[in-house]
């Protein structure tokens, strides 16, 4: 059975098992609404307006409910050590990474579809077509995030303190997404010219191929003792 | 050699080291189809390192494993040859009983899936709760769909983790009536155990690890009684 097929049949049973327990989407929803309400709240009403604070607050709120959503990946696997039993199977362990990258995407693009008019709504943001090449840029950015999450998580899992460990990895890593993905939002919520935005989203092309790169080849090294 | 010449199990110069503390010290032995085999030892003697690494699960330091002559190491194939059976039951508490084997014969590109399942269900007695979520199983259940879920691909060399931990008295009658039938047709046990008196009958070799290393590895006396003082002296330390 092909790579591909195999990663499918792994992030299915990821998706099946999310779908019953909701245990990550709820949790990741309910903490990106939170960050978007206490920055709301915190900020001086007087000197930093809602829409200064805006694009910043939504790229911080994503990479942190990222982690919420990234933790539960190999968590589900820690029961019963389900993943030693994927790990028996005749497949390659490119495949388990590909199964499970594909179901990180889904689950944080669900948090993102739900967070996004939140943002809108909480944030003032004008309705214009430039959201959708705002919702864009989240994709662009969501492909590596999720590549290295699943990086990460797969290394967090066997340590002690799983849940601890993958924000301290996780966090430096996501410096560089957040920056890029925060400069294009600002760009493109100020009508700024398509030249200016083109370097921030080779960027994060780049970040997305030398990261996808980099967690395909590590996985298969983290997952074997 | 012709393939059927060759053992079917070769472990070869087995060496596993964690940092500074050596958990097998070149371990070598093989297992032919037919064979049940136990594989006793002291905790900590390196039992479960070593059937994780005939697994693939673990990285040998040094030396290698093959099954069906493939290194169950380099080549993925290798594994469709093995079963494992554990005190973890590699099952999905949010999966139903027949999802999760689903789930495994897929992961094992089995044809035939919904027959499989089916008839694994049934050898299970978990037919009228195949679509009951593993979470409210109880341990016996839970146990006889891992037995399923590891013979589901009925592999040729299966491997035992201590299997007989926390079952009761028909459990462990079933999980050794399932080894004698893994031996009649032809396939190998690798059974690892503190008690080899629940699989003596089936047993046809006993391999002792110390410390990492084979201190004996011999045909199943007659006289478990006169081996187990055997064993107390050879594991002594």
């Amino acid at each position: 059975m092909s790579i591909f097929r195999m990663a499918w049949v792994i992030a299915a049973k990821d998706l099946r098992i999310e779908y019953r327990s909701r245990t990550a989407l709820h949790t990741a929803t309910l903490f990106a609404v939170l960050v978007l309400l206490i920055v709301v709240f915190a900020r001086d009403g007087g000197t930093v307006s809602l829409a200064t604070l805006g694009p910043s607050v939504l790229w911080i709120t994503i990479a942190l409910a990222s982690l919420v959503t990234l933790n539960r990946a190999f968590m589900l696997e820690r029961e019963h050590s389900a993943l030693d039993g994927i790990l028996l199977a005749p497949i390659s362990r490119s495949a388990l990474f590909l199964g499970k990258w594909l179901a990180n995407l889904v689950f944080v693009l669900v948090v993102l579809t739900i967070t996004f008019p939140l943002w809108i709504l909480f944030y003032g943001v004008a309705v214009t077509p430039a959201l959708l090449l705002v919702a864009g840029v989240a994709l662009l950015a969501t492909v590596g995030v999720t590549a290295i999450g699943t990086l990460f998580s797969a290394i967090a899992v066997r340590t002690r303190h799983a849940e601890l460990m993958l924000p301290v990895l996780m966090l430096p890593f996501l410096l560089p997404p957040v920056y890029f993905a925060a400069q294009a939002t600002v760009r493109l919520l100020g009508g700024r010219p398509l030249d200016e935005l083109l370097g921030w989203l080779r960027f994060l092309l780049l970040y997305d191929i030398a990261f996808a790169m980099l967690a395909a080849m590590l996985f298969p090294v983290v997952v074997d003792e | 050699m012709t393939d059927s010449d060759s053992p079917f199990l070769v472990v070869r110069a087995l060496e596993r080291r964690f940092g500074a503390v050596v958990a097998l010290r070149e371990v070598s032995f093989t297992v032919e189809r037919g064979e049940v085999v136990l594989l006793l030892g002291p905790n900590g003697a390196g039992k479960s390192t070593l059937l994780r690494c005939i697994a693939g699960l673990a990285r040998p330091t040094r030396g290698g494993v093959t099954v069906a002559q493939q290194d169950v190491h380099r080549d993925a194939n290798a594994r469709s040859h093995l079963g494992l059976l554990s005190h973890h039951a590699f099952l999905y508490e949010d999966l139903t009983a027949r999802e999760n084997l689903r789930f495994a014969a897929q992961l094992h590109g089995l044809d035939s899936v919904a027959e499989r399942v089916e008839v694994a269900l049934a050898d299970a007695r978990l037919t009228s709760r195949a679509d009951s979520r593993v979470f409210g199983f109880s341990r016996g259940m839970m146990q006889r769909l891992a037995i399923a879920r590891a013979t589901l691909h009925q592999p040729p060399l299966l491997l035992l983790d201590e299997p007989f931990t926390s079952l009761d008295v028909a459990a462990s009658g079933e999980l050794r009536e399932r080894v004698r039938g893994e031996r009649d047709a032809g396939r190998a046990v690798l059974c690892v155990t503190h008690e080899p008196g629940e699989l003596w009958e089936v047993t046809t070799r006993v391999i002792v690890l110390r410390s990492g290393a084979i201190v004996t590895d011999e045909p199943r006396p007659d006289d478990l009684q006169a081996f187990r003082a055997r064993y107390d002296a050879l594991v002594a330390e």
